[in-house]
């Protein structure tokens, strides 16, 4: 009797997680590799074949695009990473008990209010009429107003601002699992500021810097409404690409194929990035 | 021989600061080299505040610190020559023992041939010789300690700080360790300052123990001066076990003292501590259990010490081996705690029995409060 009613929880316990990845993870996914596997040989008749993966190989503007988005995705990681770090260090270690939650606070404030208010914030600021370029011309540095909208460089900002938080928040955990005994330890057994950093700190971070590291880029290169709205139509994001199969010109089965060479990609950028670090994914991701 | 060469480690009126408490106040000894010193106290004492500012984690607010002779006040953590093995090890655990040893000597800027060849030396030195690559997490509690002491004295220091690394070990492996690092201090041959709230780990391991209550030195001797010659009512409390009365001096003479306790029993004692006792004070009382000889109404007792001798009847007896013990309710109605030999046999006090105690006058120590 009560093995059932334990069996029975169980599995009512599970059935959400179970369905939750079947039905929107698995499934979904399934549709879109026998969606992009359909090539189109004539109006409405399809037959199985790689077209759409080739014509995806022999033009270099989604090749480049791809790659594009890949590097562009590295460098918000990677500035994420270098500003996050300090701030995180900062919650974790530096700062005390008590301001330590408001701080944390303050860092989670900005997810309330949704990516789309928060692109349009930017907007405000940096437009040719916005709040920074009007503050140039009225202090006299330049004439005219300059549009700051639309180049790379708002495009990283934006992006970078956008996902820190979750870059911060898995460092500020493993930070605050590393005892101040550590880095005093670092100190007593002869090391410099910088040893400590690089010999303790960083390597007991690891998991966290990882995990981080992932989640940033994952977010990153999936975004859309940042890349859009603050790179315009230059800013070649790929995910504007699929947007543009899907519903500019219909063509699901290319679209499939590219929503699934960009999972593809950032997979195995993430699993080479797992590789080069000595981690792996159940010490870094699923501990946090 | 200069005092600097016999002194590794000296410490003169430092005193610490935290806003308006005082965590260590004005204290100052010298430990001669060689020499396993214990900083014995109760938790918050400030002794914890002390190690960290002979490590140079904190600064002291008035004082100086010398290594060797040489004032280290200016000098940072990473360059003073004191190594320290943390309450939690901090054995680094993205490392292994080889790494954990190494990192030391690396940044000393030891070539990798040296590096080899001294944890080699020390891993052998504290009977591990086989646990190099080892990790961390897969070592015993005995086998971390050795390896945060070996990570230390690979780089030869001339003081190793240890803030209670026993405490958390359980019992049995506890009494082992001690045994253990008093061994390796006399083969390291270097001086060892251990910090402890557990007296029986000072007073087993040390060849000088500091006994530290708020902030100051209460008493600096061998354990067997703080133990049997106490200088203040603290250390006769703090250090063993003790009977312990509040009372009242009524004649104070060279050769002793009368004390009537608040329970209304009378006692010949002997003054201790710096304080003069004189008539009327109030004093502090402390007899230790091992030196109340409790006997049955009747046995010769020709041989035993009269000067204080009550007639009472045993309330308890806590056996616990050779250290068992017999709870006496005295004539003032107090409990009296005495220590006896329990055999098994017939002879064996038990609940309920009259009992005889007896004490000489010099085992009753006196401080005037």
């Amino acid at each position: 009797m009560s093995q059932d009613t334990k069996r029975l929880s169980l599995i009512l316990l599970f059935a959400p997680f179970a369905l939750w990845i079947v039905l929107l993870i698995l499934l979904p996914h399934i549709g879109m590799v026998v969606l992009s596997l359909r090539e189109k040989v004539a109006p409405r008749v399809y037959e199985f074949g790689f077209g759409n993966y080739v014509d995806f190989m022999n033009e270099p503007i989604y090749w480049n695009t791809l790659m594009r988005t890949g590097s562009m995705s590295l460098l918000v990681t990677v500035l994420a990473l270098l500003i996050g770090f300090p701030v995180a260090y900062y919650i974790a270690k530096i700062a005390g008990k008590r301001s330590r939650g408001a701080l944390f606070l303050m860092c989670l404030i900005p997810l309330w209010v949704s990516d789309l208010i928060r692109a349009f914030g930017w907007i405000l600021l940096l437009r040719e009429t916005g709040v920074v370029s009007s503050l140039l011309v009225w202090s006299g540095m330049t004439d005219e107003g300059i549009e700051f909208l639309y180049n790379d460089v708002t495009v990283v900002v934006g992006l970078v601002y956008t996902v820190i938080l979750f870059m911060i928040v898995p460092l500020v955990s493993t930070l605050d699992g590393m005892g101040d005994d550590m880095i005093e330890a670092g100190y007593n057994l002869g090391g410099n500021s910088l040893t400590v950093l690089r010999r303790i700190i960083i390597p007991y971070a690891m998991p966290g810097i990882v995990a981080g590291c992932i989640v940033v880029f994952m977010l990153t290169s999936g975004s859309y409404l940042t890349p859009i709205l603050l790179g315009g139509k230059n800013s070649s994001w790929f995910t504007e690409q699929i947007y543009d199969q899907f519903i500019t010109r219909f063509n699901w089965e290319s679209g499939a194929a590219f929503g699934i060479l960009l999972l593809a990609f950032t997979s195995l950028v993430v699993w080479l990035g797992l590789r080069l670090s000595g981690q792996s994914l159940a010490n870094t991701v699923a501990r946090t | 021989m200069t005092d600097a060469d016999t002194y590794d480690l000296e410490c003169t009126g430092i005193s610490k600061d935290f806003g308006s408490f005082r965590a260590v106040d004005d204290v100052s000894f010298r430990i001669p080299s060689g020499t396993f010193f214990s900083i014995l106290g109760p938790s918050g004492c400030g002794k914890t505040t002390l190690m960290r500012m002979i490590a140079g984690f904190e600064d002291p607010t008035a004082g100086d610190v010398c290594i060797k002779g040489k004032s280290v006040l200016s000098v940072p953590p990473n360059k003073r020559n004191v190594k320290m093995v943390f309450q939690h090890l901090a054995l680094f655990p993205m490392m292994d023992v080889y790494e954990n040893i190494a990192y030391g000597l690396r940044c000393a800027g030891a070539t990798k041939d040296e590096i080899a060849s001294k944890v080699a030396d020390v891993l052998e030195r504290v009977a591990l010789p086989d646990l190099a690559r080892r990790e961390i997490h897969q070592l015993s509690g005995g086998q971390k300690q050795r390896i945060a002491i070996a990570r230390c004295m690979a780089l030869n220091p001339d003081v190793l700080l240890l803030d209670e690394p026993l405490g958390a070990l359980d019992l049995k492996l506890r009494e082992a360790m001690k045994i253990e690092l008093k061994l390796l201090q006399h083969q390291f041959d270097t001086t060892f300052v251990y910090i402890t709230h557990d007296q029986s780990e000072a007073l087993v391991m040390s060849d000088y123990v500091a006994v530290m209550n708020a902030g100051r030195f209460e008493q600096v001797g061998r354990p067997e001066e703080l133990y049997h010659a106490p200088q203040t009512a603290f250390v006769a409390g703090f250090v063993g076990d003790s009977n312990r009365w509040t009372g009242r001096a009524v004649e104070v003479r060279s050769d002793g003292i009368k004390v009537e306790t608040d329970a209304g029993l009378t006692v010949i004692a002997m003054a201790h501590g710096n304080e003069q006792v004189v008539e009327g004070q109030a004093v502090e009382l402390f007899v230790r259990p091992e030196f109340i000889s409790a006997t049955k109404p009747g046995t010769p007792d020709s041989d035993l010490p009269a000067d204080n001798s009550y007639t009472g009847t045993v309330d308890g007896v806590l056996f616990n081996g050779a250290n068992s013990r017999v709870l006496v309710r005295g004539p003032a109605g107090d409990l009296i705690e005495a220590d006896v030999v329990v055999t098994g046999g017939a002879d064996d006090l038990r609940e309920g029995d009259p009992v005889r105690l007896h004490w000489a006058r010099a085992q009753s120590m006196c401080f005037a409060s």
